[in-house]
């Protein structure tokens, strides 16, 4: 089976980019290649004009992968000041530590953190070289709410230094918040790569939700420009093709619809869509 | 110079390790009292030649010796378990250096665990001349060196769960055969135990007698085995990292 097939993407230094795509889409296979973890069949990868072996020994590129814990035994400033020590130019073990949020856990055992703490301790474990190149598999997977806002906040501080930052999600509302450009992939292909705003651009579909009670959702389906209704009590969201003249005839027909709101296409619906597409064409 | 660094942390973090020392220096030390006090006045140990004393302070330290070799192999299979080895393959830690950790944290280990069998030994009156005592503990570093690459190999193939009891088992059988519960100088035990290192291991006690602790065959069997468990050792772990 091949888990990725020709994919062309040229990252810019500086950017922030979310790598979006299903379970099985090929994000951790792709990372893999830049990593050097795994050598592509055909092709190559090249990090700041360097093979993937050599920008991890010279300490340019630094990553938090998908699956993963820590050893035991060590503090937590201890496993960090162990991993800068193996790089050229690292950062300072102290700027690691403030950068990850460690302070308060900086001396307790690595085995004793909680699962967010843990997850906070890997990233830092990926800021030791102090990396051009900072990429991040999935890295909220375990955390909470907090956690999750603490964990992007960190990153965001960290990719405004002027650093890359390549993250693979599938939580499209953290593509949307915290990356310049989405690059998504499906089926070991890239199907769409722009920043957020164009991605969702190219979906041509808006929404309509009204408060319209005592009107089937089949009625609503005849009104020109509507491909989907959906019903929630007295909600009704339209899923319109031409939301314009699908909104004139709605409030036409039925003036009692109130609470309208038309809102644009959702990096969700552009998902769907380009993620549909793709499937349709394998 | 970077496996001079990973070795410090490796060390430190193998003797925050307390059930380590309990079941790898404790258990030979409690067994040495048991079985070498009752028989310390013993000067020709069942026909060997050497002291009671002697002869179980090596006997014993073997397997102590070889658990602390072969717990390199309980590390590797629990880092790769966690995903550790996969993390520090995107740092510049070479394999080698980090082999070169594990093995010497292992030899650090077997030192101690050796040492305090020696303390154990002049307790009960083990006397050697300080030419005899080097010899006999370079012997003993030499024999342990099959151990190691074992242990390397056994940590790529098995699992956390299953390493343990690999290790326990091989040690345990590896003991009946090469003499460390009793002396084995000649019969069935005594054929196959010759070729096996753990034999010589105990043997390098030998270094009481007049003469040389070790023949021509312990030289090639401990060589033999050390080229072909590295052997097996390297090819463990390139089959184990084509993905992981």
């Amino acid at each position: 089976m091949r888990a990725v097939r020709g994919i062309d993407v040229t990252i810019t230094q500086g950017e922030t980019v979310a790598l979006l795509g299903p379970n099985g889409a090929g994000k951790t296979t792709t990372i893999d290649m830049v990593l050097g973890l795994v050598r592509p069949d055909g092709g190559s990868a090249s990090v700041l004009g360097h093979t993937p072996h050599e920008a991890v020994q010279l300490g340019l590129v630094g990553a938090m992968l998908q699956t993963g814990s820590l050893i035991r035994n060590l503090t937590v400033r201890e496993l960090i000041t162990m991993l800068t020590s193996l790089y050229p130019q690292p950062m300072p073990v102290e700027r690691v530590i403030e950068l990850a949020g460690l302070e308060a856990v900086a001396n307790h055992r690595t085995q004793k953190l909680s699962g967010g703490e843990t997850q906070r301790v890997r990233f830092a474990v990926a800021l030791a070289s102090d990396p051009q190149v900072l990429i991040l598999d999935e890295p909220t997977v375990a955390m909470d709410v907090e956690a999750r806002r603490v964990f992007w906040t960190s990153m965001r501080a960290f990719a405004a230094t002027g650093r890359t930052v390549i993250f693979a999600t599938h939580y499209l509302e953290e593509a949307d918040a915290n990356a310049d450009r989405v690059v998504l992939m499906a089926q070991g292909e890239i199907v769409a790569d722009g920043s957020t705003t164009e991605i969702k651009g190219r979906v041509t579909r808006r929404h309509i939700r009204a408060t319209l009670p005592a009107v089937s959702t089949d009625d609503l389906l005849t009104i020109a420009g509507v491909n989907e209704v959906e019903r929630h009590g007295d909600s009704v969201t339209l899923t319109c093709s031409d939301s314009d003249g699908a909104l004139r005839e709605l409030l036409t027909r039925y003036p009692a619809a109130s609470d309208i709101e038309v809102t644009g296409a959702r990096l969700e619906d552009a998902f769907m869509q380009l993620v549909a597409e793709s499937e349709a064409s394998a | 110079m970077s496996t001079v660094r990973y070795t410090r942390y490796e060390l430190l973090r193998t003797f925050r390790d307390r059930r380590l020392f309990l079941f790898a220096f404790g258990f030979p030390v409690i067994l040495y009292f048991v079985i070498a006090l009752p028989n310390r006045h013993t000067r020709d140990y069942l026909s060997t030649g050497v002291s009671a004393p002697l002869y179980y302070m090596v006997s014993l330290s073997s397997f102590g010796t070889m658990m602390s070799m072969m717990s390199a192999g309980f590390r590797i299979a629990g880092e790769r378990q966690v995903g550790w080895t996969r993390q520090l393959r995107i740092t510049p830690l070479s394999v080698r250096s980090y082999m070169r950790a594990k093995v010497l944290t292992a030899y650090a280990m077997a030192t101690v665990s050796l040492g305090l069998l020696y303390l154990c030994g002049l307790s009960l009156g083990v006397s050697l001349t300080g030419g005899r005592w080097l010899e006999m503990t370079l012997l003993i570093v030499i024999a342990l060196m099959p151990f190691g690459a074992l242990g390397v190999a056994l940590g790529h193939v098995l699992t956390v769960d299953s390493v343990g009891p690999a290790t326990g088992g091989i040690v345990s059988l590896l003991a009946v055969i090469s003499g460390t519960w009793f002396p084995i100088t000649h019969g069935f035990l005594h054929d196959i135990g010759q070729f096996v290192p753990s034999y010589w291991l105990v043997q390098a006690g030998r270094v009481g007698l007049n003469g040389h602790a070790w023949n021509g065959m312990a030289w090639a069997v401990i060589i033999g085995w050390t080229v072909v468990l590295v052997a097996v050792a390297a090819f463990a772990y390139r089959r184990d990292t084509g993905r992981l």
